[in-house]
């Protein structure tokens, strides 16, 4: 009775995952970010399945492996609320609607590109979009400058210099902080020692 | 054969294309239009455009593209399994080290430095994307500042951090009103 239920909750855990990362990837446009911060919304916020923290940090591994973010992203949420069986049906959900969508669209692809009215409508998407990713960012920023040092303070503001005006290459800004981290840790340890 | 020679090229653009996006482009060109020649420059320049338009991500949209345009539907399947697999394996280790080493000192005060350079890095997409709608390519002056998305963009944020109305929601009503707008002063 009681491994019945279990593969029942389960059942319906995997099915509620598969569901999010449909209805996440059918609608997100504009690239691996806007589909993490909506990844947030579901799984931190609305289900409670995954903590910020832990989120943030998918989001670093996710950013630094090769191959989509999004798709990094949903191997890695997948993985962690239901294991392998997880992992497939997150994968699934992700990538079933753009195939979908860009096979028929490849049908008739110039008609679609060269639509002024869809070319509106997208260009006024971007305004959501914009605005969603910046009120994640608020959310996040508010919780990091309360609980963190200020020195992480500054790399956020270091880093955002980094990439926003001078375009430096993402994979080196990721590696440069975690170099950052590691000697922060040794110096909190020498300070220990000296102490 | 061909399916193999789509997955093994996709396989490469998944392997590759570190940092997400953008970073794909430039290897989806040399893979797809310079080495097999699948699709004509100008097919690309289609093909990039299409991918900004739809939900996904680029790399998964490329594979389905091509994969489609040469070998149908089982050719898009086996380009994106392609793309996907290099990922699914890499994520998985690195998954399984986080985990495995969460809790130890120095890994802990890596990932506490990591977390504000991601927040910096979504900041940094996001006012991408609101300066691409405010100005295109156009020089960022006053003159060439698209009044009509800023305050689309202002009311989409009110009605986000403040309403906290569904963000689904709020960018599908952001691009009717833009559309709507533009009807009404007649300049579509």
């Amino acid at each position: 009775m009681e491994t019945e239920s279990k593969t029942k909750s389960q059942r319906s855990k995997l099915w509620t995952l598969f569901i999010n990362m449909l209805y996440i990837s059918t609608f997100t446009f504009g690239g691996g970010f806007v589909i993490v911060n909506f990844m947030r919304k579901a799984f931190v916020e609305r289900l409670g399945w995954i903590d910020e923290d832990e989120m943030l940090d998918l989001i670093a591994l996710a950013q630094s492996s090769p191959g989509a973010i999004a798709v990094n992203a949903s191997i890695l949420v997948g993985q962690r609320v239901a294991g392998f069986a997880g992992m497939a049906v997150s994968v699934l959900g992700t990538i079933l609607p753009p195939m979908i969508i860009l096979t028929i669209i490849s049908f008739f692809y110039e008609a679609f590109a060269t639509n002024k009215y869809v070319n509106l409508m997208l260009k006024g998407m971007q305004a959501g979009v914009a605005a969603l990713i910046l009120d994640v960012v608020f959310d996040l920023t508010i919780n990091l400058s309360k609980r963190q040092r200020p020195v992480h303070v500054f790399m956020l503001a270091a880093a955002f210099v980094a990439t926003f005006l001078f375009n430096v290459n993402v994979v080196f800004i990721i590696l440069t902080a975690a170099l950052i981290g590691v000697f922060l840790n040794l110096w909190d340890r020498k300070l220990v020692l000296l102490i | 054969m061909i399916y193999l020679q789509l997955f093994l090229s996709f396989l490469i653009v998944g392997l590759f294309s570190i940092g997400g996006g953008y970073a794909a482009m430039p290897i989806i060109q040399s893979e797809i239009v310079a080495k097999h020649g699948w699709l004509t420059v100008e097919e690309f320049s289609h093909l990039v455009t299409i991918a900004e338009m739809t939900p996904g991500p680029i790399v998964v949209n490329g594979a389905t593209f091509v994969g489609n345009r040469i070998a149908g539907i089982p050719g898009a399947i086996i380009a994106t399994l392609g793309s996907i697999f290099p990922a699914l394996i890499i994520v998985s280790l690195l998954a399984y080290l986080y985990y495995r080493y969460k809790t130890l000192d120095t890994m802990n005060s890596i990932l506490s430095s990591l977390r504000p350079v991601v927040i910096a890095l979504i900041a940094s997409a996001g006012l991408g994307i609101l300066l691409n709608l405010l100005f295109g390519q156009k020089a960022q002056t006053i003159e060439n500042l698209n009044w009509i998305g800023l305050v689309l963009f202002g009311a989409a944020f009110f009605a986000m951090r403040k309403l906290k109305w569904n963000p689904v929601l709020v960018m599908f009503l952001c691009g009717g009103l833009y559309l709507g707008i533009h009807l009404l002063l007649g300049s579509v």
